[in-house]
């Protein structure tokens, strides 16, 4: 019972949310392209999946997933075993992104841009190293940078200078990487954080942040997700310099 | 697999636990073998994980039932060289027909761009914990608009870098120079919530979409490849919303200032 007053009011934000998405739609079809909608059944079975879909998940999050990860980062504070605190924070990193559907299906794109440029040859074994590759650098960059996060949640070094770095890294690699990885490298950054992740490494920064003294939750809390897409970039396209 | 998931058709509950499965192994084996704690309420917490699954798995399933098919399929449309090619309600000049036609891909760019990261659940999941650590301070609605319009702004001008075939880091570091000034500027507590929505804005809902766009685009417009310059979209989508916060924290606290010094003044006079 105690359930379902939240639940009323999350399903109101869920409509208010996807309400964009289908103004712009109906607009675009309606009066620029002037077409009919087509299949008017699956769009509101499909709506209705989707609201019902994002209320469960935005309840499921405040109950779950925020939880956990709060009480862990409060757990490994007071335990104080910093090797294992940063081998959970790689093990997250790494194990998230090595299973991201986004990542493979971004990972398989760019065996085919590989193969097309003739970095590797155009057979399937070829092109499913390279992706298989790609994949584990990309999870490999995710898992430092969580562990780099967390060391600087723990150390309070200021954020700036960490990003301002990795943008460093970014600049100098974009001048010698080849051409045609470089637009995959960029958008490698963005796909790593899976909905899941996010929430998850969101309230372990937020709370090794508050359960230490003299760290700030607001300054120093967030920023994981940030390193998390700024690595990917530097280690792809070191991996496009090397194959 | 058929046995186990006979639903899997209607909704992908066992690709979804696929999916979440390293996370939890990875959560359940340091909490059992590391921490050898307790967890508080887990009754509680472990249904917060049913609810996150089967949400997900719905959510999904119903973006691909209903969303995706006829977003993609507008967005192969709107770059199609027939609707290009003729723009008849528009009536410009001659001229103007080639800007004219690009510039509802640029709005659908802009507008897609927006709506979907309204809608996106990694963001509602970061702004609702900004809202809690900020303690009301930072609005779950003015986060995810500013963070909205950064996208839409970054969708919309990768699409002209897309028409336009100019090269993509150009961009991406003149980005990152305006955001190295923006941060000597802005507000201390907003900088690394800034940093991390660049990050989690492309996800379920805008990645499909937007990229998309990008091969129709690179598909249609001669000259581009669409292997080549399809890729990128993404890259615009998390940058500017990094842009478009911390413009969101330094405008507000610029306003905050300005009525906090007109207030003493009038009690002078």
């Amino acid at each position: 019972m105690r359930l379902i007053a939240p639940l009323a009011s999350t399903l109101l934000d869920s409509l208010r949310d996807l309400l964009p998405i289908v103004a712009v739609i109906l607009f675009f079809q309606l009066f620029v392209l002037g077409q009919p909608i087509p299949n008017l059944l699956d769009l509101a079975v499909g709506g209705v999946m989707v609201v019902a879909g994002l209320t469960l998940f935005v309840q499921g999050l405040k109950l779950g997933l925020f939880p956990i990860g709060e009480t862990m980062a409060w757990d490994f504070a007071r335990k104080g075993s910093l090797l294992w605190l940063l081998g959970f924070a790689f093990a997250l990193g790494f194990g998230t992104t090595v299973a991201e559907p986004a990542l493979i299906a971004v990972a398989a794109e760019a065996a085919d841009v590989a193969a097309d440029a003739g970095m590797i040859s155009a057979d399937e074994l070829a092109k499913a190293d390279y992706a298989d590759g790609l994949r584990l650098t990309v999870a490999l960059a995710v898992g430092l940078a969580i562990v780099v996060g967390v060391l600087r949640i723990l150390r309070g070094w200021p954020i700036a200078w960490l990003i301002v770095g990795g943008y460093v890294g970014v600049v100098i690699m974009t001048i010698f990487a080849p051409r045609e990885i470089i637009g995959i490298a960029y958008d490698s950054g963005g796909v790593t954080t899976s909905t899941i992740t996010v929430p998850l490494v969101t309230a372990l920064g937020v709370g090794l942040a508050s359960s230490i003294e003299g760290r700030n939750p607001m300054t120093d809390g967030f920023g994981l997700i940030a390193f998390a897409s700024l690595t990917p970039m530097i280690f792809v396209m070191g991996y496009g310099m090397l194959i | 697999m058929d046995v186990l998931c006979p639903f899997e058709h209607i909704v992908p509950l066992c690709g979804t636990f696929s999916d979440v499965l390293p996370i939890l192994a990875i959560l359940i084996g340091f909490q059992v073998l590391v921490l050898r704690r307790p967890v508080p309420n887990l009754r509680r917490v472990l249904l917060g994980f049913v609810l996150v699954l089967i949400g997900l798995a719905l959510f999904i399933q119903g973006l691909e039932t209903a969303l995706f098919p006829l977003g993609k399929l507008m967005a192969s449309q709107l770059t199609a060289p027939d609707f290009l090619g003729t723009p008849t309600d528009t009536g410009g000049a001659a001229a103007g027909h080639h800007w004219l036609a690009y510039l509802w891909v640029y709005l659908f760019a802009f507008a897609i761009g927006f709506a979907t990261t309204i809608a996106e659940p990694s963001l509602i999941a970061v702004a609702i914990k900004a809202n809690q650590v900020s303690a009301g301070a930072i609005g779950t609605w003015g986060l995810r608009i500013a963070v909205a319009l950064g996208v839409a702004i970054g969708i919309a001008l990768g699409a002209f870098r897309i028409v336009s075939g100019t090269p993509l880091h150009y961009y991406i570091i003149s980005g990152y120079v305006v955001v190295l000034i923006q941060t000597l500027f802005a507000p201390r507590s907003i900088v690394a919530l800034a940093y991390d929505s660049g990050g989690v804005t492309t996800s379920t809902v805008t990645v499909p979409l937007v990229a998309a766009l990008g091969l129709g685009l690179s598909s249609t417009i001669p000259g581009r490849n669409p292997v080549l310059d399809g890729f990128g979209l993404i890259a615009f989508a998390s940058l500017f919303p990094i842009m478009s916060v911390m413009g969101y924290a330094q405008l507000s606290e610029w306003y905050a200032r300005v009525s906090r010094r007109r207030a003493p003044d009038h009690e002078d006079h």
